[in-house]
């Protein structure tokens, strides 16, 4: 736990309930009474990105306020004295809560969200029932379901705003937006046109930031079960790093556990043919990428070199900037090179006929969903996609609850060879600095030809926005930039236009935090996310097992060194590019 | 205008106005206010210019028989008089002669008659109990206003600075500008006590003395011209009919704050009033009264113009700064206040039209001066929009303490036709009713409050006993959820269930339940809304409830609408007597709802019903009637 040293000086004397505390100048009401144990309730509210007092449910009375005073903007001030608990205050949210109910679709058992809606778990504590619901008309709204990744069902939407607050100031995107006045107000995009239409990345964060059902990712999991029950299909899955470090989550377990063993043993369980690691293909990605980028500073390529893992930031910058799209490394993100591989070296290895490989990735992110159906994917030959279905780890959690597996008490195992073996430096790709830190410990060894005594580039480590340092590779300084949340890709690329900012290689990730915190992952709620650092605590997780390691670097990796000598023949090499690299479309003009 | 530098040259200008003014023995003032324009004024003016220009030696004939050459005829588009009820109206200076609902073709004879002549054309005088008013002034519906803030409504032509100059205009930004300091401009507008016109009612000087105290030296001036409220057109008239005034108020109050830009909030459903503004301002800044350097000084003020969409909650101010800034106009929570951080989050004076047109006045006349008028906490006067059932409904201007009984009965001239009066619903859809228990209580700020209704920007719709109470209630509602943001769970859900159980009630299906549900939720509105328009969004509801509720009782209990307004509780019946069982009625209904045997009598299900009266028309035997 950080403990922040707060000066008394800057404490305030309020009074919450009648029992005097103190809290730092600044806070909110809010705020306070978490710190002296008392939640109050939120909807609306997420630290950060959406602070707007709109669903007033955190209405608290003040003493000499004429009305309720949402707690979660309202500052405390010297001497106030809060009532969280009052008759009037109970009567305000339970009115509220049956106002939401109203216009709501009650289908809560076979709802998405079910079991992790913050309008049912408030429904439940303050006794509001959906016959509590006013009479009256509702909106039957059309499901959105044109995107490739999520759909919305503006039937269960409560007006939060909290996707539209994190799409616009954590994503710089701004894809949706409310339209429409009143009663008849609603999130959508503009000019009434469909999620697929619009400018969206796939990044998936609205779908977590949304407190109900309105906003899920597309169910892929009947395609796996289907290709399961298939005696003709060979089913490979991957995971990549976040999930391990997520998936606990779904089952009560602590924010931050690495449940590794216990999630191979389960995808085993499931009937999966072969249970591999992308970690394995993020320590492929790591030889391509640090390639890449050597070539590119020794021969005057196109500079700065941005990494082109995240399907997200590389739409953003399809999408926005165009111009930046020579910068992008080709390399395919690991989920396609390990796609790639599979129907290729893999199936040759084992001698099996690639179009009966089923490739499942499961993955801490809905923009893979998209990744999977873009052009140039198809590294092992025409109609052979590099992955088949894309699940994500909420996804991954609804299969494993399905087979009746009691997650919790599985024993460990090991992912199979060789596509399973990965290094530290695979691993902590799910952490925002991470891709950056695994391509240094490569591109400084191969550089120098000498082996690095320390391994850990922990500068660019951290979920804050923007990381920047410059190491000496070789004699060569690198000037490297580490990013997270797309709308921090904005502000840099504004500032490289501009001539403001100069780097070499930057790791751009679209989710704040990189994928631990992605589209896909686990859903926390509001009381949780605007309290702790949900995305730290689960990157302590990778770079737990990483510093836990002895092999931690991609390009020790025997897996992979045995790969390129069995069939890649080098980084960089003609077959490697024709499977690992991709290349990318401007998508300014919509 | 040349650019004036200098207090002389004002000064100077001001007299050549003047001059110009009075150089003209004759003046004819068509009003060019929107109602009147609407009623055909612009054809007006036009016929009387070609008359002038037509007859150009003709001699004038006023009064004591002063007779004038040519070019002594002017005439002129003055903004609105407030007697629209009476519109298209003319005066004619020196005399004071007003004429009523004149039309293009009564031109001719008015200038034939009156100008040339001096004669009176009795047929277009005002009339009231039997008598003739010639003079404007001895109109009732004037003699008891005290119109200092629409003073120069009617009287002057707007689109022309010189006419404002020739009144005086400007004095008081000259004698800020060169005799006080911001600091004593601010102390005079507190003392006068000036509460904000827009509805609030809160202290101008306060605000002014909150901003001029901010660490940020960028402050803006907002002038808040969004009037939104249904029937409500005071800020409009002044607008279009003496803009500079309220121009000058807000260069005062940039004066004092220390603000160097100003933006006017004006809905694009006033197009004249944002011509008469862009004129105004190109005017002011042509001759050097708005711009770098006002009057040699070296203070600077340049003012904008922002047009809304017409969306009622950009009255709001925080959602009226958003809709500047380019955002969608939706009220934000508070603290931080406008005054804190405002347009574009710096230190803001938001204040409304009516607001800042009063303090040029009150810098010239003294804060005294404006204390001596009105009630001792709410001094000066209020305008306001008289409408509904009342004999003369305009724009009126009284002393803030002015009875209902007086703005009904002395300046309205009563209540329209065979009525009897029955509530006012004052402030609008954020105000309540007031009943006849309330006609002796003087308006102002705090009885308003006391009483459960508000002052609100001045919409005084008079209601008789053809009004449904429970319909009334019903409007505003719909008309608060409509306009509502959708930003906050209260506003957006809860004034929908509210207008829900409303319709209910009106359409015949409400029950006894609805009533205390309509408090239930009326109670957590205006407790937990996140903006004044929520917070106050109840209450056309709560009072008409409080002072009606047996009307309420008697549409749910009875299904019954005792003003005859709720089509759903009519009932068309045959009489079995009168029909002669010719099944025409059944062959016209368009919803099935008449059945029988030809040669006996027809039936009416009420439930089939849909009151359309195709029946009651296609009767041949006068066998069918209404039954409420």
């Amino acid at each position: 736990m950080i403990s922040k040293k707060v000066d008394t000086m800057d404490m305030i004397n309020i009074k919450i309930n009648g029992i005097p505390c103190q809290a730092p100048a600044g806070s909110t009401i809010l705020e306070a009474a978490h710190a002296s144990g008392i939640a109050i309730p939120t909807l609306c509210y997420l630290k950060e990105i959406n602070a707007i007092g709109a669903c007033r449910i955190c209405v608290v009375e003040v003493k000499g306020a004429k009305t309720l005073v949402p707690a979660c903007v309202h500052p405390i001030s010297e001497g106030m004295e809060i009532f969280t608990n009052t008759k009037r205050v109970h009567d305000a949210r339970r009115t509220n809560l049956k106002l939401i109910l109203s216009t709501h679709r009650q289908e809560c058992l076979s709802c998405d969200r079910n079991g992790h809606c913050e309008l049912q778990n408030l429904c439940y504590e303050y006794a509001v029932d959906s016959n509590m619901a006013f009479e009256g008309e509702k909106i039957q709204y059309e499901i959105d379901d044109s995107a490739v990744h999520m759909q919305r069902d503006n039937t269960k939407c409560i007006m939060c705003r909290r996707c539209t607050a994190v799409c616009n100031v954590a994503e710089g995107v701004g894809c949706i937006g409310v339209s429409g006045r009143g009663f008849t107000a609603k999130i959508g995009s503009s000019f009434g046109e469909k999620l697929a239409e619009s400018k969206c990345i796939h990044c998936g964060q609205c779908i977590i930031a949304c407190p109900t059902g309105a906003l899920s990712e597309k169910d892929d999991t009947s395609k796996v079960w289907e290709a399961i029950a298939d005696p003709d299909k060979y089913v490979i899955v991957q995971t990549a790093p976040s999930v391990r470090a997520g998936l606990g989550e779904e089952f009560l377990m602590d924010i931050g556990e690495n449940v590794e063993g216990k999630m191979v043993t389960a995808l085993r369980m499931l009937g999966f043919d072969a249970v591999f690691d992308t970690d394995w293909a993020a320590d492929l990605t790591i030889m391509e990428e640090a390639t890449e980028l050597l070539h590119r500073i020794q021969n005057g390529g196109t500079m700065p070199m941005f990494t082109s893992c995240c399907p997200g930031w590389i739409k953003f910058c399809e999408t926005f900037y165009p111009e930046f799209i020579p910068n992008l490394s080709t390399c395919k993100s690991p989920q396609s090179m390990f796609g790639a591989m599979a129907k290729s070296y893999y199936a040759k290895k084992m001698d099996i006929d690639p179009n009966n490989i089923v490739v499942v990735s499961v993955m801490p992110c809905t923009a893979k969903k998209f990744e999977i159906t873009r052009d140039d994917m198809s590294g092992a030959g025409e109609g052979l996609r590099d992955v088949d279905i894309s699940i994500t780890t909420r996804e991954l959690s609804k299969m494993i609850r399905r087979a009746g597996l009691l997650f919790n008490i599985l024993p460990e195992s090991e992912f199979d060879a060789p596509l399973g073996i990965a290094s530290g430096a695979g691993h902590i790709f799910g952490a925002s600095g991470g891709v950056m830190e695994a391509a240094l410990r490569t591109a400084a060894e191969v550089i120098t030809g000498k082996s690095l005594g320390a391994v850990e580039f922990k500068e660019v480590r951290g979920a804050h926005g923007i990381k920047e340092a410059t190491y000496d590779i070789g004699g060569t300084p690198v000037r490297v930039c580490v990013l997270s949340g797309a709308a921090n890709a904005r502000t840099l690329l504004e500032d490289i236009k501009a001539g403001k900012r100069q780097y070499d290689f930057i790791e751009v990730m679209a989710c704040p935090g990189g994928c631990v915190n992605g589209g896909g992952q686990p859903f926390q709620p509001s009381v949780v996310r605007n309290f702790s650092s949900v995305s730290s605590m689960r990157a302590e997780a990778l770079y737990g097992e990483d510093a836990s390691m002895e092999l931690r670097k991609s390009h020790e990796n025997p897996a992979i060194k045995q790969v390129y000598e069995e069939y890649l023949e080098a980084p960089g090499s003609d077959i490697a590019h024709h499977l690992l690299h991709t290349s990318y479309v401007d998508r300014s003009e919509k | 205008m040349d650019k004036i530098t200098n207090r002389d040259m004002l000064e100077k200008a001001r007299s050549k106005s003047r001059q110009e003014v009075e150089s003209s023995r004759c003046r004819i003032l068509i009003c060019a206010g929107t109602g009147c324009l609407a009623g055909g004024s612009g054809e007006i003016y036009k016929r009387m210019c070609q008359l002038v220009a037509d007859n150009p030696n003709i001699e004038v004939h006023f009064g004591d028989g002063i007779a004038h050459g040519d070019g002594d005829i002017a005439v002129h588009k003055s903004g609105c008089h407030g007697f629209c009820e009476m519109g298209p109206l003319m005066r004619i200076e020196p005399m004071g002669i007003l004429y009523t609902k004149v039309k293009p073709e009564n031109c001719d004879e008015i200038f034939h008659r009156t100008i040339e002549k001096g004669e009176i054309i009795r047929e277009l005088l005002f009339k009231q109990d039997g008598r003739e008013y010639q003079r404007q002034e001895d109109i009732p519906f004037y003699k008891k206003q005290t119109r200092n803030v629409l003073k120069n409504c009617g009287h002057i032509d707007a689109e022309h600075i010189s006419e404002y100059l020739a009144t005086g205009g400007y004095k008081a930004l000259e004698k800020v500008l060169f005799e006080m300091t911001p600091d004593e401009v601010i102390k005079e507008i507190s003392e006068s006590e000036l509460r904000g016109r827009g509805g609030g009612g809160f202290s101008t000087g306060y605000k002014w003395t909150q901003v001029a105290r901010q660490k940020e030296k960028i402050r803006y001036i907002v002038c808040n011209g969004d009037e939104g409220d249904p029937g409500a057109f005071m800020d409009r008239s002044v607008m279009e009919g003496d803009p500079h005034k309220m121009l000058e108020g807000m260069m005062i109050a940039a004066y004092a704050v220390r603000a160097q830009e100003g933006y006017i909030y004006v809905r694009a459903e006033y197009p004249l009033a944002i011509e008469r503004l862009k004129k105004a301002i190109s005017q002011a800044e042509e001759c050097g009264l708005l711009g770098d350097n006002i009057l040699g000084t070296d203070f600077s003020f340049r003012i904008h113009i922002n047009r809304g969409a017409g969306a009622f909650v950009c009255g709001e101010g925080s959602a009226l700064t958003a809709s500047i800034e380019g955002n969608r106009g939706m009220p934000r929570v508070k603290p931080p206040r406008t005054v804190e951080q405002g347009l574009f989050a710096k230190p803001t004076v938001l204040n409304n039209v009516e607001t800042f047109a009063n303090v040029p006045m009150i810098i010239q006349e003294g804060a005294k001066w404006f204390k001596s008028i009105g009630t001792e906490k709410s001094p000066g006067t209020k305008a306001f929009a008289l409408t509904g059932s009342v004999k003369h409904t305009g724009l009126i201007e009284v002393p803030m303490g002015t009875t209902l009984r007086e703005i009904i009965y002395d300046i309205g001239g009563g209540i329209k036709g065979d009525g009897t009066f029955k509530a006012v619903q004052i402030g609008g859809p954020s105000g309540g009713c007031l009943t006849e228990q309330h006609m002796d209580i003087g308006l102002d700020f705090d009885s308003l409050k006391k009483i459960g209704a508000m002052i609100g920007s001045g919409g005084l719709v008079v209601m008789d006993n053809h009004t449904c109470m429970v319909e009334v209630a019903r409007f505003f509602m719909n008309f608060t959820q409509n306009e509502s943001c959708g930003k906050c769970v209260p506003c957006r859900e809860g004034t929908k269930r509210m207008l829900d159980i409303l319709e209910r009630i009106v359409s015949g299906r409400g029950k006894l339940e609805d009533l205390d549900m309509l408090e239930e939720l009326a109670g957590m509105i205006t407790d937990t809304a996140l903006c004044g328009l929520g917070k106050s969004a109840a209450l056309p509801v709560m009072s008409t409830l409080k002072f009606f509720r047996n009307e309420y009782e008697e549409h749910v209990i009875d299904k019954r609408c005792a003003s005859h307004t709720c089509s759903a509780m009519k009932r068309y019946i045959i009489s079995p007597d009168r029909c002669k069982g010719c099944s025409k009625c059944a062959r016209n209904c368009p919803a099935g709802a008449i059945s029988g045997k030809v040669k006996e009598p027809f039936v009416i299900d009420p439930d089939k019903c849909i009151r359309c009266g195709a029946c009651e028309s296609a009767c041949a035997f006068g066998a069918i009637h209404i039954e409420w």
